[in-house]
């Protein structure tokens, strides 16, 4: 049994650790980041694009070193139903400038890049172990125990993704409930470059990402992810469980429909499925983050916190990750100087994440989640939506109406009614 | 394109598998008295079934998600992630 002490000890190799790790070693402090899999990244998997203008600022100019995939330029939320499906695309050339707004990244080469600059900056990163547990002393944590291997440190931070046993053990958080989570399923598609880019209509590195909502998901509250990257697509379902277990749909089956679907079959035709993946997401906001994320010797960042937002339109969590990783550095730093890593001093952790955007805009969004529950979402206003086009578009010989009676007759038809619309609409312009 | 089948799908991703040496573990009693199942459906990898009244896992094939262990309405699982360097071998992600 070795009894090594470092500065900090980092479980967890995703954003929000590597960001930690990075920013401590930049400031002279020691710090080992011990990940489970054989590479950073070899575990990591996501489900949208990376909002990544943090990562500029730990990082400046990261773009032009990392593996980045595309930029993404075109965004399009769909409202879809079983056969036909309704597209608004926004395409803004301020999108394009540098530092990017957002990319595409495969997690295993991104993840792996980042911890790459880890190591430069002096990280120490020991891979292919796992953390079975934290140490305590006197309701301090001192360390963390691997195997029959004991490691200590001033400071532990459990960046150990959305299922983290770490900080359970220790009692800063219970399993999150079932309606703050979703599952994803994800299939990656491989493509010709030039396929891509003509079929998304992108020139050079741009990229697109849809958001969907409706039939993709068989009604289960959720939605789909699909966005280029540069030689493949990322498409996925993602389902929240407390209504999955209620619709009882299998995830897999519901991303293999909508692989078929009309929107989707064309853009993924030939394409070569190569790799196929699942992760839980956090869908609760603010309410699900533990109300406590310090105590003596300890830290929790990114999805173990489960620090994500989802409005419906952008869905965020890599830039919440490490925008924590780069608070919980600022309060390691601080407690450093000070020498001091009780659980007063550690709790200027709250007080960074609080002054930085993670916080800011998980307080703007803490009613979207209420708001995203609302099951006439993904039911009725993509169905909603997709009777009112036919109305328009489908000249059946029949005499045409004004389409003000168009929307009211969709809206029956939808099993909807005006009260409802507007309910949601007051509701939704507050929450997002 | 062509549509894979559950089994086909895995077949794509990487594992380095601790052989005899399974992560989930279940607990058949809680099973039994189990009126939901929910493991059977939810699992994205499809690893679950029901074989002569008890509750099997094919855990060799687990992406390591948590949807088992966090659906699973009687506690009935023991499950952790598999040891260092083991299990699945995202090479994309």
């Amino acid at each position: 049994m070795s009894l090594d002490k470092f500065n900090v000890i980092i479980v967890g190799g995703g954003l929000a650790g590597l960001a930690a790790a990075y920013k401590l070693a930049q400031n002279g402090i020691e710090v080992v980041l011990v990940e489970r899999g054989d590479y950073c990244g070899s575990k990591n998997l996501s489900g949208g694009v990376f909002y990544s203008r943090v990562l500029d600022q730990l990082i400046p100019g990261f773009e032009e070193e990392a593996p980045v995939e595309r930029y993404i330029t075109n965004y399009i939320t769909t409202l879809m139903t079983e056969d036909d499906y309704v597209n608004i695309e926004y395409k803004g050339k301020a999108l394009a400038n540098t530092p990017y707004n957002a990319i595409s990244v495969l997690r295993a080469k991104f993840d792996r890049w980042l911890a790459e600059k880890a190591e430069e900056a002096g990280v120490m990163l020991v891979t292919g172990i796992k953390v079975d547990k934290v140490l305590t002393e006197g309701g301090r944590v001192i360390g963390i125990q691997a195997g029959d291997e004991e490691m200590l440190a001033d400071v532990v931070i459990a960046a150990d993704g959305i299922n983290s046993f770490l900080a359970q053990q220790v009692g800063l958080k219970e399993p999150f409930r079932l309606e703050h989570l979703a599952v994803g399923a994800k299939a990656l598609i491989e493509l010709p470059r030039e396929v891509i880019e003509e079929r998304f209509r992108l020139s050079g590195q741009e990229g697109t990402a849809y958001a969907i909502l409706g039939e993709a998901t068989k009604g289960v509250a959720g939605g789909a992810f699909f966005y280029t990257n540069l030689e493949s697509l990322s498409i996925g379902v993602v389902m929240r469980l407390d209504d999955l277990v209620k619709e009882k749909i299998k995830p897999s089956e519901a991303l293999d429909q909508l692989l078929e679907h009309p929107l989707v079959s064309p853009l993924v035709k030939d394409g070569k499925m190569i790799e196929y993946g699942a992760h839980l997401t956090a869908e609760g906001g603010l309410q699900m983050v533990p109300s406590k994320l310090y105590k003596s010797g300890m830290l929790v960042v990114g999805d173990a916190a489960g620090f994500t937002i989802n409005s419906g339109l952008v869905i965020r969590g890599m830039d919440l990750a490490i925008g924590s990783g780069m608070a919980a550095a600022d309060a390691v730093i601080e407690a450093h100087l000070k020498n001091d890593y009780s659980e007063q001093t550690l709790s200027s952790y709250a007080r960074f994440l609080d002054e930085s955007f993670v916080m800011k805009d998980l307080k703007l969004y803490a009613k979207a989640p209420a708001f995203m529950e609302n099951d006439r979402l993904y039911k009725r206003y993509p169905l909603l939506a997709n009777k009112l086009f036919e109305k328009i578009y489908n000249h059946d010989l029949k005499p045409k109406n004004h389409l003000k009676n168009l929307a009211l007759e969709s809206l029956k038809e939808s099993e909807m009614s005006m009260f409802d619309l507007i309910k949601d609409g007051l509701k939704g312009v507050r929450a997002l | 394109m062509k549509i894979l089948t559950d089994t086909e799908k895995l077949a794509l991703d990487k594992y380095e598998v601790n052989e005899g040496q399974p992560h989930i573990l279940i607990n058949q009693e809680l099973c039994q008295a189990c009126s939901t199942k929910n493991c059977l459906f939810a699992c994205p990898a499809s690893l679950y079934s029901e074989q002569d009244g008890e509750i099997i896992v094919e855990w060799a094939g687990c992406l390591e998600c948590g949807t088992c262990l966090a659906v699973c309405s009687n506690n009935a699982l023991t499950w952790q992630y598999p040891e260092g360097g083991f299990g699945i071998i995202y090479r994309y992600g």
